[in-house]
């Protein structure tokens, strides 16, 4: 029917006078878009089947490609968006959830954006990195209460499991499964290199990773896929994961076509079966059943290692993370409404949830309110996009932040959001094995070293022009913030003050 | 504006005396030791902690009060007489000095609390005397308790700290260790509650620098029950030292190691047993290192912490001469009362030089 033709939302642009007719787009598009016309000796393209990857612009040797935002439109309005209309017709066609990748791109307020910085003039020194010691090491973990002292006055180290990191940043959860072999191989390498950790996300650990185990956090969702007594131990800490900052509410869902071979192992599941993720743990219905979970998981690894406990930002999550602060979790990490997904359900993914920014100022001030901010750390994500925001969030009160799509960028994401239809063209959020080895691990791990180096440098200049030389000062430090743009109540919220003030 | 309104940052002038034998000086020498670095303030608040003043109360709180009026006295005394014995009570002598104006209402008290509040406040005698004096600065307007501590007296106003010597007639006091203070502050506060020392029971603070962990600190110290009104570096390090000497019971030289802990790059170099020691101590205690320009002396009882900042941002040099042990910013305000020193040296940053009564002096040096 003609009213289910949409155009198509950006358009592939050849220069023909620079095309060679290699055929290179032809063969690294895994959606089709590119066709050989041998008749006329001349490549052409459907647009409609594009999701502008980038990958035959960037591959295209002579430069003849770009994409471009298409200019046909319907005729304008404020209320009904082209993207509103055509996500009816699609609808109105085929009766389905409408599906999406990786974080909420709507134009909701970003606050990271409307923080700035304090630097030190006259009345302090600032410190410059290049000459003296700038320190970014950070421990999470809970804090001891009291000390003890041995027999010769002695302190004796009462501390309970902990995780040292050398930056406060690290790989967020995203599974084997959800993102390819050799993207997990080059989380996992760099985060040794780094001396920090990658997540497993809910999908197991593949027994090749295991020998990564020093700097790998394992997750136990709601399906408890891949979870066994092994892989408990494998990691140096576990992570509940009750939320997820793309799709608060419900759980996961990896299509069938995409349990193949390792992963079917992995998550020992058979090959070919959905991984259906229940919304709910269906063992934690309270607060009280959270602490169950906990207590038998450090049961489970003899309380050698941290309990991360994750949740999605939402409208009370202030509450929820005082509940999770006395449940015996040592960690909490909470994911804000930007947070990436290789798949969600769009109404979800962009209607639910909170910005992070707002709840971590607001779970660091209800944690101190109560007295009880030393019994966990406070891991941030979602979204984390440069080290400005790492500095932000720390001053904000976090411990640490989680990098997922940024991560991900460094690894070749463009950004298409198209992850859910397992064809990443960049070998990142697919299992196609031909699409798997266009990422090789050997650059991809130093890509995120690099990445992560980067930011680290970035992080300690800003220090230094604050006069702060360990990061543990930067935390909750919130008199180096100061908003632009935001209303009192906002201000509030934050716990900062207007620029000028 | 006043300090608890607004964030003032100033630089400063810093003095300390002791004799470790616990033998009594007169204030004197502490007032010659900083007029020498009148230039490092600027008339805007002075002040002095004594130690062994009040023997002959050696029992009791002393509290020192300033009263903006008789309506925060008529207050204070009501409320103090609810919760203290009072032994004894007077106004603090004073003279009239010029460049000392405005002064307010300033009163001392010597007492314990009434045993039976005590007991059912179930707190112990120090506690209790620290949260009487917290709802007193908090809650009565007006009334502002500066000085708690046995057998010690916080004196401070607003002035060049030799003026505010005089006025309190410092010389005529007798003790086995003072501190000094001379501000310059960024703006022009006209509180007297807002000169240091800063005093919390018998811990004194006097403080030279700005620190940048401030916040950080201030949000980190505040979860423990502490209430920082005044906004000013001092006060905040004098709590983090009143929380981790007598709240958490670490010792004044693993107190050091946590507000100026050594780099990591000096800690991996270290013996396998000290790294244990300062990893510990960074994870366990990370909230209360202080990062930024400081000198600090700390009074307590029965002893002095001399400490600089990790970086050194600060001058701090330290005398010794038979049992004096003398610390300031610059060398001249030590050499003005004792040019013949055996000793003299400038400790490292975080290095802390603690002195304590009949004892030696702990310093690397």
């Amino acid at each position: 029917m003609a009213v289910n033709y949409i155009y198509p939302e950006y358009e592939v642009v050849r220069n023909y006078d620079r095309c060679i007719v290699c055929r290179v787009c032809e063969r690294q598009c895994a959606n089709g878009v590119h066709e050989y016309l041998p008749d006329l000796n001349k490549m052409t393209c459907d647009d409609s089947k594009c999701v502008n990857c980038h990958r035959c612009v960037a591959l295209c040797p002579t430069r003849a490609l770009k994409i471009v935002k298409s200019d046909n439109t319907y005729k304008e309005n404020a209320n009904w968006s082209n993207k509103t209309i055509n996500e009816i017709y699609r609808q109105a066609e085929s009766g389905g959830v409408l599906l999406s990748s990786m974080g909420n791109p709507e134009n909701y307020p970003i606050y990271f954006d409307k923080i700035l910085l304090n630097a030190s003039q006259v009345t302090n020194p600032s410190i410059d990195p290049l000459r003296e010691p700038m320190e970014t090491k950070v421990f999470l973990g809970a804090k001891p209460k009291a000390i003890k002292r041995d027999a010769e006055g002695k302190l004796v180290d009462n501390l309970t499991p902990h995780l040292t990191l050398s930056m406060p940043v690290m790989f967020s959860a995203m599974s084997y499964g959800s993102i390819s072999y050799n993207a997990h191989e080059s989380l996992a390498r760099a985060a040794k290199e780094l001396g920090i950790f990658y997540n497993t996300g809910e999908g197991g650990l593949h027994e090749d990773f295991y020998k990564y185990g020093d700097h790998t956090i394992v997750q136990v969702a709601s399906g408890r896929f891949g979870v066994h007594p092994d892989y408990l131990s494998s990691g140096v800490a576990i992570e509940i994961k009750m939320g997820q900052g793309a799709k608060p509410g419900i759980g996961g869902h990896l299509p069938g076509t995409k349990i193949v071979g390792d992963i079917s192992k992995t998550r020992m599941i058979p090959e070919g079966t959905d991984a259906i993720s229940p919304a709910p743990h269906h063992d934690i219905y309270s607060i009280e059943d959270l602490r169950q979970l906990v207590y038998s998981l450090k049961e489970a690894t003899d309380y050698k290692k941290p309990v991360i406990v994750k949740i999605a930002a939402v409208h009370n999550v202030a509450a929820i993370a005082s509940g999770i602060a006395r449940s015996g979790a040592d960690i909490i990490a909470i994911d804000g409404f930007r947070g990436g997904t290789g798949a969600a359900p769009t109404r979800i993914r962009d209607n639910v949830g909170i910005p992070i920014e707002l709840a971590l100022a607001s779970v660091d001030k209800r944690l101190r309110d109560e007295g009880i901010r030393d019994n966990v750390s406070l891991v941030v994500g979602g979204s984390i996009r440069s080290s400005a925001d790492v500095v932000k969030a720390v001053a904000l009160g976090a411990d640490c932040v989680y990098i997922g799509t940024a991560a991900l960028i460094a690894l070749g994401c463009h950004l298409c959001r198209s992850c859910h239809s397992g064809k990443c063209n960049w070998g990142i959020a697919t299992q196609v094995p031909s699409l798997v080895k266009r990422l090789n691990p050997e650059i991809g791990y130093k890509r995120l070293v690099n990445l992560m180096n980067a930011w680290k440098h970035e992080i300690m200049e800003m220090m230094g022009g604050m006069g702060i030389n360990s990061i543990e000062a930067l935390k909750g430090n919130r008199l180096m913030l100061r908003g632009v743009g935001l209303n009192e109540k906002e201000l509030e919220i934050l716990g900062i003050k207007h620029a000028g003030e | 504006m006043r300090e608890g309104q607004i964030r003032i940052p100033s630089g400063c002038a810093i003095s300390g005396i002791i004799d470790k034998t616990g033998k009594r000086m007169s204030g004197e020498a502490i007032i010659k030791s900083i007029s020498v670095m009148h230039d490092r303030s600027n008339g805007l608040g002075g002040g002095f902690a004594a130690y062994g003043i009040y023997p002959e109360y050696k029992d009791f709180y002393a509290l020192h009060i300033f009263y903006e009026n008789t309506g925060a006295k008529k207050s204070c005394e009501e409320f103090l007489e609810r919760h203290f014995d009072i032994i004894n009570l007077s106004k603090i002598p004073t003279r009239k000095v010029k460049g000392i104006t405005d002064e307010p209402l300033i009163w001392r008290y010597f007492v314990t609390p009434f045993a039976t509040k005590l007991a059912d406040s179930q707190l112990d005698e120090r506690e209790y005397m620290a949260k009487c004096v917290f709802r007193v600065n908090t809650r009565i307007q007006g009334a502002y308790v500066f000085s708690c501590g046995k057998n010690m007296g916080v004196f401070k106003a607003v002035g060049f700290p030799e003026d505010v010597g005089r006025f309190y007639r410092l010389e005529e006091y007798e003790g086995y260790c003072f501190t000094a203070h001379g501000r310059y502050p960024t703006n022009t506060p006209g509180w007297w509650g807002g000169a240091h020392p800063f005093a919390l029971l018998d811990y004194s603070v006097v403080h030279n620098g700005e620190i940048s962990s401030y916040d950080a600190n201030r949000r980190a110290i505040e979860m423990y029950g502490y209430k920082c009104t005044l906004l000013t570096d001092t006060e905040v390090i004098t709590y983090i030292i009143d929380y981790l000497h007598r709240k958490i019971g670490l010792k004044m030289e693993e107190i050091a190691s946590v507000i100026a802990a050594p780099f990591w790059q000096t800690i991996s170099r270290m013996e396998p047993e000290k790294q244990k020691y300062h990893e510990y101590l960074r994870n366990a205690f990370s909230a209360q290192l202080i990062t930024g320009p400081f000198s600090i002396i700390v009074g307590f009882d029965g002893g002095i912490m001399a400490l600089n900042d990790r970086l050194k941002l600060r001058s701090m040099v330290v005398g010794e001469k038979g049992d004096k042990v003398y610390i300031a910013n610059e060398e001249a305000a030590i050499r003005i009362v004792e040019p013949d020193l055996d000793r003299v040296w400038a400790p490292s940053g975080g290095e802390p030089v603690i002195v304590l009564l009949n004892g030696g002096v702990n310093s690397g040096s």
